[in-house]
């Protein structure tokens, strides 16, 4: 194969005497074989889906048995990626973005799956079992109905509920695009007011970050940064709203209002009357994460004792009274 | 072995230090005796005279160690901890992260590799160069499969490009939440690359130019991910790059080929390239619909926005930095933009009131980043520190708020907003928004 190509190139090169401006000899063909084994992608029209169905009946215990750990049985898990739900909360405060709420077409799904998941074992699904998975991951959304059947025909007729969700009406598409937010050049009294209108609250930093001396090269001071992070000072007594301020959760927590994340009352109010949520949010605080109020994560808080962080979760859910 | 050093502080401060407050306390009140309280530029001199003398350092007494004593030559002990860095609470996985880039520790334009900015969807791929293949197929007279071997031997072009995550600054579309520019600017890179004109790989295999419209780049990790490219790019400055600032790419570059898309989000320069399909349609795939889209107050989510509109941040004094002492220091940072190259820019120390015009340090390349920097003489008072790039096409940096009007809060991509920085009395600086 190499031999012949490169004969080739240098015939090309006599006959016109330099190497042919597009074709340089280099490479070999592709065989239709290899072709198939790697054209994997699917695209809107369906174009790339193999042969193969599957139902989202018979998906539930593949979903169960494959995605559910890290997804939860609803697809509702934000200890991951929640995968179902926040349909129709794109335009509202707090949009929830999910292949249910979000994409377009259902082949996406079908492709990412298939591509990407289960995140430690990818590429490990047959046709048949991504066509179930994908049918009750969107049935978890309430997308098709339990027995409905997914192949390459009936997939891409599926209608997501964001399909005229996108625009492509914007500048940021090609480099000659016209931007669509414009600043000025002034240069003398730009502003009439300068107004600090958003900063981190003061324990934000070093509860979550440590001591930030040791992000920065301390040359010129000839003195090595110190080592040890900055630690909250030790517990005298044990009240709640202490405990809270000890462990730097009203750093990020007002009692009524949102800080960085929720005031402690938003949330005795979001769980009045889950009787799980005790056990959930004490998951959420040892774990960490983000979904709940928003995009913002809060950092895991298991250096916190558990005792301890059974106590606060108490008193928040209770109101978090004085 | 600093310890044997003169203690006192005989060099000028330079702005990226820390000081632990007594060693800051008493050097403020040796400065007040001395030069009765007003400092300022005279700081070093005054400085010298408490110096007790250079001795013979113990560096100077012994024999050093013999060249290739580290074949791999690795940063001086004493630059530990620049590093990259996850930021605390952000990713649930580290497989699927970001460690950003410490840009308040760079000098120059040019990224070391160790510390260019990473961003898996899967985890960084170990790949055996001698087993990958590229594949370019679909509307194409003949699809071919090339080695690395294959690719090497194509004519090459080596161009210095940034790479911006379209998510860089994110963080801080509804409030600040980040202390550092490594967090809140640090998905961002820049590196001299060295690869192949995609052009030329798809002229080789006579792309179909009047039906070829979209290419679909995918990588051969875990997640094989994949990202339409508009064929106007993709015959543009698209390269297939292999080398990264003269020696092969890293592996959390993709090693040994990636996609590089200049100017555009980091997404699509697609690492550990192992496939390019051309076509007539774009794909939508996950990281085009789901992710890397902008979500509008009206609920539409702009698509395909790829282009990192002109930006520029302070790197220093930048937050969590401490200034030693009022007088002199330099303010420093970068530039760049997707459209083109640098034109200006202009620092304000009044939180945007005023403007002068910074220096550009050459080399001004375009979609690359560019050096700044300015004199500023600090008078101890609360000052609020803000750059403004302008690029050759005119455009002006916006205005969190002029962003804002148009974009909301919930669009996380492509915030190219000006960056405040609030340096307070005690030499403290802070992520703000003004
Ligand atoms: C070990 C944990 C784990 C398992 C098991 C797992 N996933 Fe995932 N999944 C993830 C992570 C992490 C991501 C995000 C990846 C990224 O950031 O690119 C993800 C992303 C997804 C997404 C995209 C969500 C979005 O909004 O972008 C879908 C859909 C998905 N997974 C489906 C599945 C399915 C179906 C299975 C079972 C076949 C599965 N996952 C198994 C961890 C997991
Ligand atoms: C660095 C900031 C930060 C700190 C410190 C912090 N949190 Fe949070 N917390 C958040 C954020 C942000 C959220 C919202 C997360 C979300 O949207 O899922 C949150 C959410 C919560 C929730 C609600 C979780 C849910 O799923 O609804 C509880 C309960 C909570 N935090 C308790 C605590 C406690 C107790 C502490 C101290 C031990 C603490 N937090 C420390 C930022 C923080």
């Amino acid at each position: 194969m190499w031999k012949s190509e490169l004969a080739a190139a240098i015939l090309l090169t006599l006959a016109v005497g330099s190497v042919h401006a597009k074709d340089y000899g280099i490479g070999r063909p592709a065989t239709p074989g290899e072709i198939a084994a790697w054209d994997t992608d699917v695209r809107p029209d369906g174009l790339g889906l193999p042969k193969g169905k599957g139902s989202a009946a018979e998906g539930e215990p593949l979903y169960e048995a494959q995605c559910a750990s890290c997804h939860g049985s609803f697809g509702e898990s934000n200890d991951y990626m929640a995968i179902a739900g926040g349909v129709g909360t794109l335009k509202s405060d707090a949009p929830l973005r999910t292949v249910g709420s979000k994409l377009d077409y259902a082949t996406t799904l079908w492709d990412y799956i298939q591509r990407a998941m289960p995140f430690t074992a990818p590429k490990s699904l047959t046709a048949d079992q991504t066509y179930a998975i994908t049918a009750y991951v969107l049935h978890l959304s309430n997308i098709v109905p339990l027995d409905a059947v997914l192949d390459q025909n009936t997939l891409p007729q599926v209608k997501m509920p964001n399909r005229e969700g996108f625009t492509l009406k914007h500048g940021l598409g090609s480099v000659k695009g016209k931007p669509d937010v414009q600043n000025t050049a002034c240069m003398k009294d730009c502003e009439k007011t300068v107004k600090v209108r958003s900063e981190l609250p003061a324990d934000f930093t070093a509860s979550m970050y440590g001591d930030l001396s040791q992000d920065f090269r301390s040359i010129a001071t000839m003195s090595k940064v110190s080592t040890t992070p900055t630690k909250p000072a030790a517990a005298v007594a044990a009240s709640p709203a202490k405990l809270s301020a000890q462990y730097a959760c009203s750093a990020c927590h007002g009692i009524a209002n949102k800080v960085v994340g929720p005031g402690m009352r938003e949330i005795a109010a979001k769980y009045k009357g889950h009787a799980d949520a005790e056990a959930k949010l004490l998951a959420k605080l040892a774990a960490g994460g983000a979904g709940a109020w928003g995009s913002v994560p809060m950092p895991p808080q298991a250096h916190v004792p558990e005792a301890d962080r059974k106590t606060l979760i108490q008193w928040i859910l209770a109101g978090a009274p004085d | 072995m600093t310890k044997s050093l003169p203690q006192a502080g005989r060099v000028i401060p330079a702005p990226e230090n820390v000081l632990p407050s007594e060693a800051m306390l008493s050097r403020r009140n040796a400065l007040k005796t001395l030069v009765g309280g007003s400092v300022g530029l005279a700081a070093g001199s005054a400085l010298a005279a408490t110096d007790p003398g250079l001795g013979i350092a113990p560096w100077a007494k012994v024999l050093g160690k013999p060249v290739a004593a580290d074949a791999y030559g690795m940063p001086s002990q004493f630059e530990k901890n620049i590093v990259r860095r996850e930021s605390p609470g952000l990713t649930r996985t580290s497989q699927s992260s970001v460690a950003f880039t410490p840009l308040q520790n760079l000098f120059g334009i040019i990224t070391p590799n160790g510390l260019h900015f990473e961003r898996h969807h899967g985890g960084r791929a170990e790949v055996d160069p001698y087993q990958h293949r590229l594949m370019v197929h679909g509307l194409v007279r003949e699809a071919k499969v090339f080695t690395m071997e294959d690719l090497l031997r194509l004519p090459s072009v080596s161009r210095i490009h940034f790479i911006e995550c379209g998510a860089n600054t994110g963080m801080n579309w509804a409030n600040v939440a980040v202390p550092t520019v490594q967090y809140s600017h640090g998905m961002l890179s820049c590196s001299e690359w060295t690869g192949v004109l995609l052009s030329t790989v798809l002229d080789a295999v006579g792309i179909d130019r009047k039906q070829a419209k979209f290419i679909l780049a995918e990588g051969a990790d875990a997640a094989g991910l994949t990202r339409t490219v508009p064929i106007e790019m993709a015959l543009d400055d698209v390269m297939l790059a292999y080398g990264q600032n003269g020696e092969m790419l890293r592996a959390e570059q993709g090693y040994p080929l990636r996609l590089l898309v200049p100017g555009v989000q980091g997404v699509s320069s697609v690492k550990w390239l192992q496939r390019i399909e051309v076509g007539d349609k774009p794909w939508h795939t996950r990281e085009e619909t789901l992710h890397y889209s902008d979500l509008m107050p009206d609920g539409l989510s702009r698509q395909f926005t790829g282009i990192q509109e002109c930006k520029s941040v302070i790197t220093s004094p930048s937050g969590g930095q401490k200034l030693l002492d009022k007088g002199y220091y330099q303010i420093s940072g970068f530039a760049w933009s997707g459209r083109g190259a640098i034109k200006r820019v202009d620092v304000s120390t009044d939180g945007g009131r005023n403007w002068r015009t910074a220096e550009l340090q050459t080399p001004v390349l375009t979609k690359a980043l560019t050096r700044f920097r300015a004199d500023f003489i600090w008078d101890g008072s609360p000052t609020l520190l803000q750059s403004r790039a302008m690029d050759d096409t005119g455009y002006v940096q916006p205005k969190i708020r002029q962003l804002r009007e148009v974009r909301g809060t919930r669009s996380i991509y492509h915030n190219n907003a000006i960056q405040t920085w609030l340096l307070d009395a005690n030499g403290e600086v802070h992520n703000v928004e003004v």
